[in-house]
């Protein structure tokens, strides 16, 4: 295994709060590298349209590899498997790298929640869609309902009628009194409330609250949903669904991080409680692209000693943390979500795993060892962010790989589990 | 204009734009069933992120490659339902 040059910082996510860490972290004098699995830096909200990116976004990232940034794209943090040291799988198979200090700036995911025909093919993330959208898929002509909860329904929505989808319901679990006062509040954030009102004007006609959907039809693909407002069953090609977001987290949690309601602990600084790892954006607390961009700041000044810098904007960072509170409190997942699985829907979409199997055992560990829920590839990512909200389970243990790798690159890491497995 | 890319899906051949992914040209195409989950029913992407593993498909002899992680390239070979 190859061994990459050493940086002094070396960041992990090249979302918003990543791209911001690097440049402060250039601001201290310090080398940066910064590694993203995904084909093109910029996360998810950034992430690039067919590979291009929005303009600002790129020449962020110009400036940045003009001054020596270097990123690794296509490139997962596999393992953590020293002090210092992490292992990435990227196009040329794994390596090691060495850090002074690292931050983590690994976002988040959507969370998913189980209901008849959620594993349909067509039934997507909302996120997830755009994703897809922005990566070449063609929506237009297609009718879409998307649900679940958070201002992202209306983003996505709004994106979706632009390219030629006829958005047939937005259904927001919400209720409606929540988003109202939600609304008024909003007063103090103008620039959010400018970015609210020409999604509603563009979509808003199409959204219900109090609204969710309770099962989605069809053999062999999606078909229809029927949302519990509805009497009747609404057709659709494709149904966008998730419930806010789940902080990624495992690779915190590998190096031994502390925390707090499942996020990760840091102080005012983003110092975690790991020495010399930092940690930025939405595994610290889902606040949006702001919050994240704030805390890459402070995260990149922070992890290279520029403490002075980073004091200046701390009030921002709290004014975006009350934000992310008025987020939580109004989006909050109402108790009905909890009974719309039936026994046999599936929990663990990797291994088809039944609500009645995994729920015979008592808490996720349990539930692994005796049904393999969990124990699929995507090791639990989606079926155990599920169960903390269904049945209050347990963060499980992370191991490395964070993701499967061919078993030669694991051998390749360590010779004598060569010698073992010969 | 930039030049469009040639691939292969379950044998036939399919034009996309450069940065299409290989899931979204795959959905394109009208295949919506990517893998054959334990229990054999067909399951196709949820996460565009790389996180669920649903879009996992054969590409260029290689299985159980995430297809929302990977962009076309010329020449490619994709298989599905595998
Ligand atoms: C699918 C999706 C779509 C979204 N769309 C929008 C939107 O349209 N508008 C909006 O306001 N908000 C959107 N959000 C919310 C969004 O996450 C935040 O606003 C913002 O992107 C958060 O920035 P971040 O830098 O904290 O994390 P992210 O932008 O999520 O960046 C984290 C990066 O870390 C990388 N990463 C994680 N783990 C590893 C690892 N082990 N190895 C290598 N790389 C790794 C990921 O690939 C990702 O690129 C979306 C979220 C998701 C999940
Ligand atoms: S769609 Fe989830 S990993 Fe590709």
């Amino acid at each position: 295994m190859s061994d990459l040059t050493p940086k002094q910082i070396w960041i992990v996510g090249a979302g918003p709060a990543g791209i911001a860490a690097a440049e402060a972290a250039l601001e201290s004098g310090a080398t940066v590298g910064v590694i993203d699995e995904n084909p093109a830096p910029g996360g998810q909200i950034y992430r690039a349209l067919l590979g291009v990116m929005k303009p600002e976004i790129q020449s962020r990232v110009d400036a940045l590899h003009a001054k020596g940034v270097l990123f690794l794209n296509q490139t997962t943090v596999i393992d953590a498997p020293a002090v210092g040291e992490l292992t990435v799988k990227g196009p040329n198979g794994p390596e090691r790298l060495r850090y002074e200090s690292l931050i983590l700036a690994t976002g988040a995911r959507e969370l998913f929640l189980p209901f008849p025909g959620w594993t349909l093919p067509n039934v997507m993330g909302v996120g997830g869609l755009q994703a897809l959208v922005k990566s070449g898929l063609d929506v237009s002509g297609k009718r879409i309902v998307v649900s679940g909860t958070g201002p992202l329904l209306l983003a996505v929505g709004a994106y979706l009628k632009q390219k030629g989808a006829k958005v047939v319901r937005i259904a927001e679990q919400a209720p409606a009194q929540r988003i109202r006062e939600f609304t008024q509040r909003l007063v103090g954030y103008p620039y959010k409330l400018g970015q609210g009102i020409p999604l509603m004007l563009s979509i808003g006609a199409t959204v219900r609250t109090s609204a969710w959907v309770e099962r989605a039809n069809g053999s062999h693909v999606l078909e229809s949903v029927k949302i519990n407002s509805h009497q009747e069953p609404i057709r659709c090609d494709y149904l966008a669904c998730a419930y806010g977001f789940e902080p990624n987290v495992e690779l915190a949690t590998l190096l031994g991080c502390e925390l707090h309601r499942g996020f990760v602990e840091v102080d005012e600084t983003l110092r975690t409680s790991v020495p010399y790892v930092w940690c930025a954006g939405e595994p610290t607390g889902i606040g949006g692209i702001d919050l994240s961009e704030i805390e890459g700041k402070i995260a990149g000044y922070c992890a290279t000693g520029n403490e002075k810098a980073a004091q200046r904007l701390m009030p921002t960072r709290a004014r975006w943390m009350r934000f992310a509170a008025m987020l939580e409190v109004t989006y909050a997942l109402r108790d009905e979500l909890k009974t719309l699985p039936n026994p046999e829907t599936i929990l663990c979409r990797c291994e088809d795993v039944s609500i009645e199997q995994a729920t015979e055992w008592n808490g996720s560990r349990a539930a692994k060892l005796h049904s393999r829920c969990g124990m699929g590839p995507c090791q639990g990512r989606i079926c155990g962010a599920a169960g903390r909200f269904l049945y209050g389970w347990e963060h499980g243990t992370v191991r490395a790989p964070l993701v499967p790798v061919p078993l030669s690159d694991l051998t390749e890491r360590d010779p004598e589990l060569t010698n073992h497995t010969n | 204009m930039t030049e469009l890319i040639h691939i292969l899906i379950n044998g036939h051949a399919v034009t996309v734009k450069p940065g299409t992914s290989i899931a979204a040209a795959v959905l394109n195409a009208g295949t919506t069933a990517f893998r054959k989950s334990v229990s054999h029913v067909p399951r196709g992407p949820v996460c565009g992120m790389g996180v669920c593993f649903e879009c996992r498909v054969k590409i260029d002899g290689i299985e159980h490659q995430r297809s929302c992680m990977v962009l076309c390239s010329e020449g490619m070979v994709i298989e599905t339902d595998v």
